[in-house]
């Protein structure tokens, strides 16, 4: 262990006395020699020896950054550029404009059975007298039942509902021109007014909480967009809506981490089961920002209870996460049980309300799926003003607006509708329900929606996704009746089937159920 | 002993650099990986610490719930440019000639209503006809998501009708949104990814910063346009950008115009267009042609449609990419209808899987079927709508060249783009602001300031001239005068 200063004095004598040919003037070499030496010999020690090696390693990870190729990168076209636009043939000579990775990726997305099926459907759709041997349609959860009533009001009102008395320009403006992207007022004010209908008078709106978009879904991805960054989750009990796949991952980044339900529960809620979930994905670095439930639910159509939806806050206020409640369905509670908005609750007791958001829209409860029409009724002031400034990119089409002010405004017309609607859902319900028992088919307890959550697992053949599948293709084309296959739901017990009634007459069923008797007798005879 | 000298040896020095490299850059590495881990997201707040107990009363002052960084920053409001504030003042105290008087006059907002007589009038008579199906069904119940297969027909056919190039339009490459606003946020999701840019000529519509930047986190890079050529495309400039971004790191994957343009009112010579598809070609990018504006051209030119110049003469056209809408053409902004028009697959397959988030009203749609057929009303509609453009930009040009204020001359559009330079007490962006102002709380009118619109020379305006009358024109002129008066004292 000599000292230093001894060494240094040495190499200094040394590259003097050894190295004089190669440095005639030896004093600027030696002022670069000098350190050197003393680095590569661990002289200047620590210092040196770490900064130089650690600078020098950004440099070169900068430089990598800097030039790193992007996923989507082609290589650059190889014809030189002439003035001769003849020779610039470029009709396959210059490589395809690519789209964007993530184009790419949503283009080529394979369809789950869901979309597959829907899409078979509108190709060859049933019909009693003109296409007997069509697909029947029992998976687009649509509702038909009461069409007829809101023909009837269309047909007297449409008129003056559009144009007013049409004195001058007024109407016309009212019309045409541009106007506030998140909903007119006066159509605020009327969604206002029939959700507070629809949920039975347990709760008022504020018309100035709400946000319209062109239909639930893009309400779905803004409020996405608003609660979570790219790579954040939200936790969603399963099985769930399929749409919501699409609605939520397709740009937001937003991963969804399903929290299973299981049919010993009923396909309830367990907030043990969030718990779980919410602490794997901590473990995992995954930052939850939410939970979204659908209640009535949907493909089971369960509702929550009261005690439930307090324990669900409970536990969104203490892990400091978002309660997204997608109600869609409110109205279209058939069974015996009563629905309780979270907003009924969240306003009754003293639960920190900027957590809690409301998916709304009239596609269901109003059958109006074409009219396009979203809701979000939120409490977070934050939310609402982006939610407003988004709303740029999926507005209503005004005409429409103004014809639902009207529609809705009559709420004797609405409160009519809504009865009547029940008592069609109540009894499609019974009959399809009842039909399936006799096949030996059993379903889930269910109050809401318009579809029941049957158990077909007796007759798959593997008790496995697989054997789903292979059933679902069966009843789709052999059958050619159209259901949802519950691993579209990402339910995790193999063998459950969402049917949708609503769209069905009553003589449609025996129809329905003969079909698929011939799937099951063909699959009891396998077993 | 054994620990001591490696130590020392460390400290001295020893074991050189290959010790003395290593060991501080673990350390150093450890460090920035806790960091990262431990690093709370940019908008978190601290993690409540009331424990949880039965009682409900003690869990009150819980911390706020915290939304996204992406929800923070749409929503404040300090990148409230004048475009938007101007907007909202004038929605509160709206110029009425007779009901107020005094009420702030709108010349910001691109909206036309000049034809309204003539729809109104279609409306009326025919609306009934066109939203009672047979069936009610084809008017409440779930349609596809990107159009009626009939409206992408009908709609194919007026641009056809508005445009009248040599190639028409196909219905099967289109894809109907909720707006042009709507449209190009879907193409820009669908051409690039996060990070990616646009290069787009300046000065441009103020919404393409919202519409480009907010979800789809595309980058804007501006390429200069001057007076001195008319504000028109430069291919060199474009070059410039280009190479500049390239250095940068930064991909730019198209280049996005408007044409007519927004706001000078250009239209884009086939020349031009001619170098300008040989640059994108050449680059590999695509190129983005917002043609809302195409039918509401006044002047003396005639449309030329980058498609169909792509198409005459052999470019690649999967690489252009047009966007339409009704909210010009046919005054119908409230109906809110898009059109992305492509010849690209993917993008065309993409775009139809996101048109889920922004569909058109189904009555809507089948209203629109039904005007959009009648060719004739169409021809009639468009034929008069154009000669009233004239004739109010004639006036309105007049008008503020008798002030002294000159406009350059457009073709396209609804407004003038006006040179109010000379007029500003500092030639700068902050004095073209003042006058702005002014414009606004003095004279109370309107209009959109060429900063809002990333013009590199202060003291250009945009004037749109279709939301008023020809008698409102007098009242607009004067008090204008009555704000340069004052600001010459």
């Amino acid at each position: 262990m000599t000292p230093p200063p001894r060494r240094k004095a040495d190499a200094e004598e040394d590259s003097k006395t050894s190295s004089p040919p190669r440095r005639p003037s030896s004093g600027t070499g030696m002022r670069v020699i000098v350190p050197l030496q003393g680095l590569v010999q661990g002289r200047g020690g620590l210092v040196l020896g770490s900064v130089i090696p650690c600078a020098l390693f950004y440099l070169l990870q900068f430089y990598l950054k800097r030039h790193r190729p992007s996923p989507s990168d082609e290589p650059a076209g190889p014809i030189p550029r002439t003035q001769s636009r003849s020779l610039l043939s470029p009709r396959g000579s210059s490589p395809p404009a690519s789209a964007s990775s993530r184009a790419s990726a949503i283009a080529k997305a394979s369809d789950s059975p869901y979309y597959a099926g829907n899409d078979k459907c509108s190709t060859d759709a049933y019909h009693a007298v003109s296409n007997p041997r069509g697909v029947i349609q029992l998976g687009l959860a649509e509702n038909q039942l009461t069409l007829d009533l809101v023909r009837d009001w269309i047909e007297s009102n449409l008129k003056e509902s559009l144009l007013g008395d049409l004195q001058g320009e007024l109407s016309i403006r009212g019309l045409a021109t541009y106007h506030p992207f998140h909903g007119l007022m006066e159509l605020k004010i009327a969604v206002a007014g029939f959700m507070h209908q629809v949920m039975q008078g347990s709760v008022s709106f504020n018309p100035s909480q709400i946000i319209l978009a062109s239909g639930a879904t893009p309400v779905i991805e803004n409020l996405s967009f608003c609660l979570g960054d790219p790579g954040n989750a939200f936790l969603i009990p399963s099985p769930y809506y399929p749409g919501f796949d699409r609605d939520i991952k397709l740009r937001t980044g937003i991963e969804l981490i399903p929290v299973p339900c299981r049919s010993t529960d009923g396909f309830s809620l367990s907030i043990a089961a969030l718990e779980r979930a919410y602490t794997q994905a901590k473990k995992r670095g995954v930052k939850v920002r939410a939970v979204l439930v659908s209640n009535p639910s949907n493909p089971v159509g369960n509702l929550l209870s009261r005690e439930t939806l307090y324990d669900l806050l409970d536990f969104v206020t203490e892990k400091n996460i978002h309660l997204i409640s997608d109600e869609i369905y409110a109205g279209s509670n058939h069974g015996n049980g009563q629905f309780i908005s979270v907003a009924e609750v969240v306003e009754a007791e003293d639960f920190d309300r900027s957590r809690v958001h409301i998916i709304y829209g009239l596609s269901k409860d109003l059958s109006l799926p074409g009219f396009r029409v979203g809701v979000l009724y939120s409490y977070n002031e934050t939310v609402l003003a982006a939610a407003r400034k988004m709303a740029r990119f999926s507005s209503i089409s005004v005409p429409t607006q103004r014809l639902l002010v009207s529609m809705l405004s009559d709420s004797k017309f609405i409160a009519e509708y809504l009865e009547k609607n029940r008592e069609r859902l109540r009894k499609m319900y019974a009959l399809f329900v009842d039909g399936l028992k006799q096949l030996g088919i059993e379903c889930a307890n269910s109050s809401g929606g318009f579809y029941c959550w049957a158990d077909m697992s007796k007759y798959i053949r593997s008790y496995s996704e697989k054997g789903e599948l292979e059933l679902w293709d069966k009843l789709l084309n052999v059958a050619k009746i159209n259901v949802t296959p519950g691993s579209a739901c990402h339910c995790i017990e193999p063998g459950w089937f969402r049917c949708c009634f609503a769209t069905l007459s009553e003589r449609d069923i025996p129809v329905v159920m003969e079909r698929i008797r011939s799937i099951t007798e063909s699959c009891k005879v396998n077993h | 002993m054994r620990i001591i000298v490696p130590l020392q040896s460390l400290v001295h020095g020893h074991g050189g650099l290959v010790l003395g490299s290593i060991l501080p850059c673990a350390l150093f590495y450890l460090l920035q990986h806790q960091f990262k881990r431990q690093r709370p997201p940019p908008a978190s707040s601290p993690p409540s610490s009331i424990p949880r107990t039965a009682s409900r009363a003690l869990l009150s002052r819980s911390p706020p719930a915290a939304v996204s960084s992406r929800a923070t920053s749409i929503s404040s409001t300090d990148h409230e440019s004048p475009h938007y504030e101007g907007f909202s003042k004038c929605f509160d105290d709206p110029f009425d000639r007779v009901t107020n008087p005094n009420g702030i006059v709108q010349l910001g907002l691109a909206e036309n209503r000049l034809t309204m007589d003539l729809l109104t009038e279609w409306i009326a008579g025919s609306v009934k006809a066109s939203l009672m199906d047979p069936e009610v069904g084809g008017l409440v119940s779930y349609q596809p998501f990107d159009g009626l297969v009939e409206l992408k027909t009908a709609l194919a056919g007026f641009m056809d009708q508005v445009m009248r190039g040599s190639i028409s339009f196909s219905p099967s490459q289109m894809i109907i949104t909720a707006g042009a606003t709507s449209a190009i946020e879907t193409l820009s999701f669908c051409l690039a990814d996060p990070g990616h840019a646009f290069l787009i000529p300046t000065p441009y519509y103020p919404g393409y910063d919202r519409n480009i930047k907010w979800r789809a986190g595309v980058e804007i890079i501006p390429v200069p346009c001057r007076s001195t050529d008319s504000f028109r495309l430069s291919i060199a400039s474009l070059e410039l950008a280009y190479n500049q971004a390239k250095k940068r790191g930064v991909k730019v994957r198209a280049v996005l115009l408007s044409n007519p343009s927004n706001p000078v009112g250009n239209l884009m010579d086939r020349e031009t267009m001619y170098e300008l598809l040989d640059f994108i070609t050449e680059r590999n990018i695509h190129l983005i042609s917002d043609e809302v504006f195409a039918g509401s051209n006044h002047g003396a030119n005639e449309f030329l449609s980058v498609v169909d110049v792509a198409h005459t003469e052999g470019f690649d056209k999967t690489r252009v990419h047009v966007i339409y809408g009704l909210s010009k053409d046919l005054s119908l902004p409230g109906f809110r209808v898009g059109v992305i028009y492509s010849f690209n697959k993917i993008v065309l397959e993409a775009t139809k899987k996101l048109a889920r988030f922004s569909s058109v009203s189904v009555p809507t749609q089948r209203l629109l079927v039904s005007m959009l057929s009648d060719v004739k009303f169409i021809q009639k509609y468009i034929e008069i709508n154009k000669k009233r453009l004239q004739r109010m930009y004639d006036l309105f040009v007049e008008g503020l060249k008798q002030l002294g204020v000159n406009c350059v001359p457009s073709s396209g559009g609804f407004y003038c783009w006006a040179d109010m330079s000379k007029l500003m007490r500092s030639y700068s962006e902050k004095g073209e602001l003042e006058l702005w102002d002014k414009l606004l709380n003095v004279a109370k009118i309107n209009v959109t300031p060429g900063s809002s619109c990333h013009c590199i020379e202060p003291g250009w305006f945009r004037f749109c001239f279709t939301t008023i009358t020809e008698d409102d024109v007098p009242i607009v002129m004067e008090r204008i005068e009555r704000v340069l008066e004052n600001n010459k004292r």
